[in-house]
This record gives structure tokens, sequence and C-alpha cells, in this order.
């Protein structure tokens, strides 16, 4: 069942494979973007099979490789992931917050050829609101981050910023510089997934992101060439949409834990479209043919007002996620666009987040934490939820 | 390709790939690429014979002659270390 105009012959890559080994993860953070109902999903692809994957997405050109999760090293297989991985070709990246990284298991990825380690910076307990303060964090996140360094890898640092910790920017910077951090990413949160069962609590307001940003480039000019940091508002507070993905099936395949193949983190939530596993098909008619990967490759799918845009390449329509969270129809604009008609579902939240809220003692009973429990909990209630709405789609 | 920002490298000092980065052909893109963090460098052309030269001993010199060896009846000095500028600007090599 292919498209016109998706001929599988001139398709292209993939080039970067993301491996979501696993969902298990200590951690428990608002913000994550694994699927919501991952404790409902089938058994986790074995060592084998992820290498099989890896050896078949290789063939088609893929040059890197993420290894994340869940937190990946929850499995005691990632060395030989990494060494198999790094002897196909591939460039490979660990994705991870730092807990399980012992001075053993870095040893071994090194050895193993691995290319970089990303380490996260997150809520890793429950007590949002003095999460910076956690001696336990900061002490852990150190530790690794001299190890990270010992083995001469760059110290990459990912800190997912929202409404709750957006404030402590100073703080966070200080961190990552008494951490020896080179690059930073302060990227806020999107809001998919947990993010998007708590974007009323994550979402900043104009004036917190004002405020991150000017303390941003102060320390930028302070620490000048020492440091890189990057700081990512959410795409809420644009008028036009982000390329996602730089276009479905174009670049990124992701592999969930249980073998699903995805064009992002967040697809298997479409309603409509049947993803392939990496159980029952190669990579190559995965990503050449499968009718997931071709629904909304190219532009060929879109309706008004992208259809006739003249910057439709630029984004190509945005999100099909978010799209279809917002509107109930993924081929629609991505709202963020402020040319679809459904852009006041977008400067609406926007709005909202102008409000005062109360503060995080009181948001943290009433903030839904990812973890197995509530994850069941969302998927019961998705699923009645389809029951009474088959006919949307 | 040949923008420099001002950083000179030396011709008589050996060359390296820098540690994040790595070297290889690919079939996929018939050219020869650098790896490094999330990232690709297509190696158009001449690029990719420079860069699978560099070993960590050769300096600037012997890599132009080992060129020219293989390349012969080219001058391609000032090619090679404009090309070596250029990467050396970019942060995919080191002195």
């Amino acid at each position: 069942m292919q498209k016109a105009g998706s001929d599988s012959s001139k398709v292209t890559g993939p080039l970067w494979v993301n491996a979501e080994i696993t969902y298990k993860c200590p951690l428990h953070c608002v913000f994550c973007y694994n699927p919501v109902d991952y404790a409902t999903f089938g058994p986790e692809l074995t060592t084998e099979e992820w290498l099989k994957t890896f050896r078949e997405a290789r063939d088609l050109g893929a040059v890197q490789l993420g290894i994340s999760g869940g937190e990946p090293l929850m499995r005691d297989d990632v060395e030989i992931m990494v060494s198999e991985a790094s002897a196909m070709g591939y460039y490979v990246n660990l994705i991870t917050s730092g807990i399980g990284l012992t001075e053993k298991r870095i040893a071994a990825f090194k050895e193993g050829g691995l290319g970089q380690i990303q380490l996260s910076f997150q809520d890793s307990t429950k007590e949002l609101n003095d999460f910076l303060s956690s001696t336990r964090t900061f002490d852990l996140k150190s530790k690794v981050a001299k190890l990270i360094k010992q083995y001469e890898y760059p110290m990459v640092l990912n800190v997912v910023l929202h409404r709750l910790n957006i404030d402590h920017i100073q703080q966070i910077l200080e961190m990552a510089e008494a951490m020896g951090a080179e690059h930073v990413e302060l990227a806020n949160s999107q809001y998919y997934a947990w993010a998007m069962e708590n974007r009323k609590y994550l979402m900043p307001s104009r004036k917190q992101l004002e405020h991150a940003e000017e303390v941003t480039n102060r320390f930028r000019d302070r620490v000048g060439n020492k440091m890189k940091v990057y700081f990512v508002v959410p795409d809420y507070y644009s008028t036009r949409p982000k390329k996602c993905m730089n276009g479905w099936g174009v670049v990124f395949l992701n592999v969930a834990a249980d073998g699903l193949a995805l064009p992002c983190h967040e697809a298997r939530m479409l309603p409509g479209l049947e993803f392939p596993n990496v159980r029952d098909h190669d990579v190559r008619w995965i990503w050449q043919e499968s009718p997931g990967f071709t629904a909304y490759r190219g532009d060929g799918w879109m309706k008004e007002p992208c259809k006739s845009c003249p910057e439709k390449e630029n984004d190509l329509g945005g999100c099909r996620c978010q799209a279809f969270m917002l509107t109930g129809d993924a081929a629609n604009a991505d709202p963020v666009c402020d040319k679809s008609p459904y852009h006041h579902l977008i400067t609406e939240q926007v709005e909202l987040a102008q409000q005062p809220q109360p503060p995080a003692a009181e948001i943290k009973p009433i903030i839904l934490f990812r973890d197995d429990k509530n994850s069941r909990k969302l998927a019961d209630k998705e699923a009645a939820h389809r029951g009474d709405t088959t006919a949307v789609t | 390709m040949s923008e420099s920002s001002g950083s000179k490298i030396s011709e008589d000092a050996a060359v390296a790939l820098e540690k994040q980065f790595r070297f290889q052909f690919e079939p996929a893109q018939d050219s020869y690429v650098l790896l490094y963090p999330e990232g690709l460098i297509k190696l158009e052309g001449s690029a990719g014979e420079i860069i699978k030269r560099i070993d960590g001993e050769k300096t600037v010199s012997q890599i132009v002659a080992d060129l020219e060896a293989t390349f012969p009846g080219v001058d391609l000095r000032q090619d090679v270390i404009d090309f070596l500028e250029h990467a050396y600007a970019k942060g995919w090599i080191r002195q």
C-alpha cells in the first residue's frame, strides 16, 4: 500500500536510529516523553533482536545510534550493544540519567567504542520543589560527570526546563559549570506524553522564559567558549511549527522497547496507523514500504492550509502528533502555526500559563509522576476513550 | 571550503582527528564521512582523500607529499592546506 510519490527506490535513510531499549526507569519525571501506557506493552526485544535491528538499519545507511530508554542502563546487555553496533560502523550515543553508570560499565563502553554520553539532569526524586538542592542528586551526577571526563568523553548535559524549575536557571547553570559540562542543552519540555498530561503545571509563563533567557545570556557572556549553552523554548510560544524530526520517515527511526518501529518517539498514539514490529519485518520494508512510514512522508498527505502554503517545505506542516493531540486529525496543520484554524488551542494554553499557579508543594499531590501505576491508569483511560470515539478518524 | 578564521596550522606538526570524530567510508552515500555526536559531515571529493591520510603521525607536509605521490602531476599543496585550515577552524582536527 504505497502512496503516489513515495517510490521506495528513491527513499533514503534512515540515518539516525534511536533504540528505546527499555521503559524501565528508576526516575519518575513528570515530563517524560515515553508513551504514557508503556506499562502495558509486550516484552522487550532480546539482545539478538536488537542486534538484528541495528544490522538491518545499518545496511540501509544508518550511521548514528542512540541507546536510550527509559533508563538504558537498567539492561545489562548495553555493553554488547555498544561494541557490536560500533563494530557495525555506527557512531553510538548513550542517553542516560547516569543512574547505574559505574566505572566498570563506562570502561567497557569505552573499550567497545562508545562515541558519546549524554547525561540528563532531571527531577530525579519526587521532591519537585527541592530537587535542585537535593545533595543526593548532585553527588550522583557529579560522580558520573567525573567518570565521563576521566574516560575522555565530552561532558554533555541535558536539562529539561519547565515551570517548576525554570526560575532556578542560575543554579542549574552553576551546577553544570561545577561539573565541567562542555555542552549544556536547556530544553523546555514540549507537551507530549507525560508532559501533555501535566501541561498546565509545566508550561512556563512568558515572564519566566524571558528571565531564563536573560540569565542564560549573561552566563554565556561570562563563560565564553568554555561551555556551549543551548536554550530551547516550548514551541507553543512560536507562530510557526517545528520541522518535526526533519520530516516523517526521512532521517529518524525510533524503535520502542517492544520492537515497534516508529517515525518518532510519540507516533504510537496516532490512531488508524499500524506500525510494524522489527520482530515481524525487516527494517528495509519497514522504512521504505510499510504504510506507517509512508503515511506522512513528503507532502502528498497535506490538507489546507498547508497544501497551498508557500512555507510548507520549511516545516512540512509541523508535528503530526501535536496536530492529532490538539485537533483530532494528524493530517491537519500543527496548530502551533498561526495559519491553522486551531491556533487558538495553542494561544489559550499560553494565556493560561500567564496566570498564577499554586506553589510546587500544592501541585505535588496532583501532578502525574511517570510510574507503572499511573501508566496503567492512563492506559485504561485511553482505551475507554478510544471505545467512545472510534468514529472520529 | 577555504574560509579560515585566522587559525593557522603548522606544516611541520602532526595532525590528528579530534577525539570525538570517526572517519569512514559510507557505501550508502558513496562518500567518506566524518561522524561525531549526533552528526555527520559528508566529505566531498578530495576532502575524503585528505582526511584518510590523517593518522596522528603524519605532518601536513607529509600528507601533501603522500597525496602528490598518489595523484602525480598536480600541485595540491595550497588546496590541502586550505582544507586543513578549514577542518582545524571547524574543530575536526587538532595538532
